[in-house]
């Protein structure tokens, strides 16, 4: 068998190694990327407030601050293309006392200074008519329309879908587990099924980037992991605010936010708490109380009954704080490392970024002539008006079947969703937001796992929530066995 | 079991229920018995029947039938009477939604998308249970953690285990009775852990689900942490105190696959707020009047939409009761108007009906807050009974007659649950 040499290998599909991915195959090479779990984006890609930061936050000194204005205006075309969800609804940082105006007006003179505008700072008559659920006691904001939500897995998810059409070489279940030098300026990558060779590598590993730094003996920094622990609430809630709440940036933290995300439904958090295990996505008593004591001061309305489900995700920290992006002592190993918050937004900026360095560093790259920029946008029926769905329904009766009662998502998407690549619960939940609703998967579960079952051609207990040992039942006879 | 998928709608019913469950079932009886000539039965599910179908289990039926009975069996018996009275029945339909009108929009595989109109709408989605999020345990997300209901389903309706080795948060009923099957699977069940003092489920389900296969029950404590990272591994748990506040220096833990949520029922109330009809905050359930009516006219309500049952022969009384009046409302012989609230006073959470008539006859339900042994249920001051052991995992009910109220001239009676004096 011809061992293929790749041009590029990422190692890592969360946000970053998919917009990555996605932006190199505009080019006739020849690029792999290789994700250690079952599916891309199941990192902390899917794990976040799914904000795209209004450019304005972040000093303009830093790598972090300059790719979050540049990544922030990248989305639009992204989105079009793509499909996926993403919506400008704009944010509010919120001042609660006369003490943190300076504070407002710092911040509108850097995003400014930056270039982000239609920055306008309301006062309270004004908060109060736009935003009546604020508290009384938010005095003062500093409004930024160029703030966006996105649904962030289903971003990775069409980022990846689109690389592969355009020819990525996608492996899934495939770990880095060793990385070496090969003859004739290559390197070779060792997972536990295969070797893969290949002449660039891109460290995208999120907080495992320090790891796979270290396993190319290039290690130059150490990643810390700082988790987040979000809330989301019952549907009943949506709408109480429009915008990202942000309060008043504190030195030590940008604080607790209440974020109406994508779908509409509200969700509140994150905390902030460094961590030694990379694996502890644990939600703690202390965090949840810590976000809801928070939050009632600025939004009244919302207290913790209303929680229907929680999660945490890790910010990958690099000393010093900063984003990572560069080459190494050594030729064609690259670092995209310590993407911490708001890596997400950055993405874009951070993907266009790395193929400069490639390009600079050697490789030739000349566009496709054939690129397709697009995915074919999945249904979602229950946005559809009436007609279109009685049409929908009488051509495909797949669509007239609901299998998640608290979102309406018919069969017909979920069999889609299958189509494009979901071969777990969590990756139909994310891709459809099946078993995201008040029930939590109580209804639509098993109804899943039968699709699932039935269009991979495997038995039930063999499908899993996200992969490893993460299976669901167990046939009887097992236990009848022992 | 019987199935007579109805091929084709009426554009035009004078009654349609939303729901196939005993609560369903038994409304589309009492509209036909009305003289609701067109009347229809929506179910989401292949088979009318609703949370019965997976209750495999003896104990139903005692109040109605006289005699005891699995769910399906109990199921069956209303099934039967549909089919006979030619009501009817369209299953794997979705109810989308209803509009002011009471155009009722609902969706199938077989039948696409379709509108039909009603004169009267009666609301019979039964109830969800509550899950992880509701109560935010503490720890990390991996698979092994469902609700009591779930798993139910996987064992009986689809014939999987949900694992090994499972613990048990949360004493209602569900959970015990899975305790049991669990058992009788094959899996270890190291314990039901309730963080109230008392019991959230009947005493028989205590005795014949625990007692008897020696389960461990331990009150005042709770799962404090989840522990795993794919599947399951570890639950922690500890005692709390009267704040519910856990202790963590008497905390311990439990190696366990499988973690099952018994955490309480909630009524599946998406309709219920599409139509924005009155909701009472104590049993999420909408608030109605003694005919059943919700506060939207011709919008009836029934079984655990309106709250939550334990017995489903409670269910099938009340349901019929919804039913009876959607098919007068249907055929406008309505009954005079209520003229009397009932508000829960001390002990008691809520009452159903919120609103009754002097000039007939009511059967309230209620829910305590706290047990009490030897109690006196006290109406106002027009009537008093006598109860011995209450508690909130057991309904009370009491039959108003017009007789109690010939003398009172108010409109509101307070409904106090308190000790006897002694
Ligand atoms: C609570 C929280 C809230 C946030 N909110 C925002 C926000 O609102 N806006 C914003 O812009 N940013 C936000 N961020 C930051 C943002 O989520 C991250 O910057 C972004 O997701 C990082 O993407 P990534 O691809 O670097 O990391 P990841 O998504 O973690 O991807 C890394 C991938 O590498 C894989 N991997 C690791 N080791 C190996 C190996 N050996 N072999 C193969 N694959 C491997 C992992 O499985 C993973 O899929 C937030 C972060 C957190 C934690
Ligand atoms: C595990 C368990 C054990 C129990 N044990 C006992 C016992 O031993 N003895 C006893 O007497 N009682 C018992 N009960 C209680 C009793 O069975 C329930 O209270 C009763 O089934 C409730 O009836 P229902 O019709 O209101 O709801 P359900 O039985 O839940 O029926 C509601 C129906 O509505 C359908 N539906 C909902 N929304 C829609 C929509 N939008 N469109 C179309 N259809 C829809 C559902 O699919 C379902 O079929 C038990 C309950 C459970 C859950």
């Amino acid at each position: 068998m011809k061992i293929v040499l790749y041009d590029v290998t990422i190692i890592g599909g969360g946000a970053i190694g998919c917009t990555i991915a996605r932006e190199l195959s505009r080019y006739q090479i020849n690029v792999a990327l290789l994700e250690k779990e079952i599916e891309v984006g199941f990192g902390t890609s899917k794990a976040n407030s799914g904000i795209i930061h209004g450019g304005h936050h972040g000093s303009p000194d830093s790598l972090k601050g300059k790719l979050e204005w540049e990544g922030n205006q990248l989305w639009d075309p992204l989105a079009d293309e793509l499909g996926f969800g993403f919506r400008r609804i704009g944010e509010l940082t919120v001042a609660l006392a006369e003490d943190q105006l300076p504070t407002l007006n710092a911040l509108k003179e850097q995003g400014e200074k930056k270039g982000v505008p239609g920055l306008e700072l309301w006062d309270r008559d004004r908060l109060q008519q736009e935003e009546p659920s604020l508290s009384e006691n938010a005095i003062a904001a500093l409004f930024a329309p160029t703030t966006g939500v996105v649904n962030p897995y289903e971003a990775c998810f069409n980022l990846i879908e689109n690389a592969v059409l355009n020819g990525l070489n996608l492996f899934v279940s495939s770990p880095v587990q060793s990385i070496t030098e090969g003859p004739d300026n290559t390197w070779i990558l060792q997972t536990p099924k295969k070797e893969y060779r290949t002449r660039f590598v891109i460290n995208a590993a999120g907080v495992f980037a320090d790891r796979i730094a270290e396993l190319a003996g290039v290690r130059t920094f150490s990643i810390h992991a700082r988790k987040g622990e979000e809330y989301l609430l019952d549907k009943r809630l949506c709408g109480l605010v429009k915008r990202v709440i942000f309060p008043c940036p504190t030195p030590v933290s940008k604080g607790i936010l209440v974020i109406p995300t994508f779908d509409g439904t509200l969700m509140v958090g994150p905390t902030a708490e460094m961590v030694e295990d990379k694996y502890n996505l644990a939600t703690s008593s202390a965090g949840g109380q810590q976000v809801f004591d928070f939050v009632r001061n600025v939004v009244p309305g919302i207290s913790a009954r209303d929680c229907i489900a929680e999660f945490a995700g890790l910010r990958a920290v690099a000393d010093g704080e900063d984003f990572i992006i560069g080459t190494t002592s050594k030729k064609g190993f690259i670092n995209v490392a310590g993407i911490q918050s708001p890596g997400l937004t950055a993405a874009p900026a951070i993907a266009t970024l790395v193929a400069d360095i490639i390009r600079d560093e050697g490789l030739s790259m000349s566009l496709k002539d054939d690129f397709e920029p697009a995915v074919p946008k999945p249904i979602h029926f229950a946005s559809l008006p009436t007609e279109k769905q009685i049409e929908l329904a009488r051509q495909n009766p797949s669509y007239g079947q609901i299998v998640c009662r608290c979102e309406l998502i018919t069969e017909g998407e979920i069999l889609d969703a299958i189509d494009r690549g979901a071969k777990t619960l969590d990756g139909i939940k994310f891709r459809t937001r099946a078993g995201m609703g008040r029930c939590q998967g109580g209804f639509c579960t098993s109804r899943c796992m039968e699709l699932l079952s039935r269009k991979m051609d495997v038995p039930i207990p063999e499908i899993t929530k996200r992969g490893g040992e993460s299976w669901v039942v167990k046939p009887r006879t097992e236990l009848t066995a022992t | 079991m019987i199935t007579a998928e109805t091929q084709h709608l009426k554009p035009e019913y004078d009654v349609v229920v939303v729901g196939g469950g005993p609560a369903g079932m038994a409304a589309a009886l009492g509209a036909k018995e009305m003289g609701a000539d067109r009347v229809l039965i929506v179910d989401r599910e292949k088979e009318a029947g609703g949370i019965l179908l997976q209750c495999i289990h003896p104990g139903f039926g005692l109040q109605h039938f006289k005699e005891e009975l699995t769910g399906p069996e109990y199921a069956q018996r209303f099934l039967e009477k549909v089919l006979e009275t030619e009501v009817d029945l369209a299953t794997d339909t979705y109810v989308l939604d209803i509009d002011k009108d009471k155009r009722v929009k609902l969706m199938s595989s077989d039948r696409g998308v379709e509108i039909v109109s009603a004169k009267a709408v009666v609301l019979a989605m039964g109830a969800r249970e509550r899950t992880r999020g509701a109560i935010r345990t503490p720890g990390s997300r991996p698979s092994g953690v469902l609700t009591a209901g779930l798993a139910q389903k996987f064992v009986n309706m689809l014939g999987y285990l949900p694992g090994k080795r499972a613990v048990i948060l949360g004493s209602g009923d569900i959970g015990l009775i899975m305790a049991r099957r669990l058992t009788l699977e094959g899996l270890e069940v190291a314990g039901v852990f309730e963080i109230m003092p008392h019991a959230n489920g009947l005493n028989r389900n205590i005795v014949q689900c625990l007692h008897d296969y020696n389960i461990p029950l331990h009150l005042s404590t709770t799962v404090v942490e989840i522990h795993g990272s794919d599947r399951l591994e570890k639950v922690t748990v500890a005692p709390v105190d009267e704040t519910f506040t856990p202790d963590m220096s008497r905390s311990w833990d439990i190696p366990c696959d499988t973690l099952l949520l018994s955490i309480g029922l909630i009524p599946e109330n998406e309709l219920s707020r599409q139509l924005n009809l009155r909701i009472d905050p104590v049993t999420r359930g909408p608030i109605v009047r003694s005919t059943m009516e919700s506060s939207m006219d011709g919008v009836f309500v029934c079984g655990n939409v309106v709250h939550i049952h334990d017995l489903v022969d409670f269910v099938s009384q009340e349901a019929l009761l919804a039913g009876r009046n959607a098919g007068l409302y249907a055929t406008q012989q309505q009954p005079p108007e209520d003229n009397i609230r009932l508000v829960p006073g001390e002990n008691v959470a809520y009452c159903v009906p919120h609103t009754i008539s002097s000039d007939r006859e009511h059967t309230v339900y209620m829910r305590v807050r706290k047990p009490l042994e030897a109690s006196v249920l006290n109406l106002g001051e027009v009537y008093e009974k006598k109860l011995r052991y209450v508690f909130p995992a057991e309904m009370v009910n009491l039959k108003v007659r017009p007789r109690f109220l010939h003398e009172f001239h108010g409109d509101t009676l307070k409904v106090d649950i308190v000790p006897t004096a002694s």
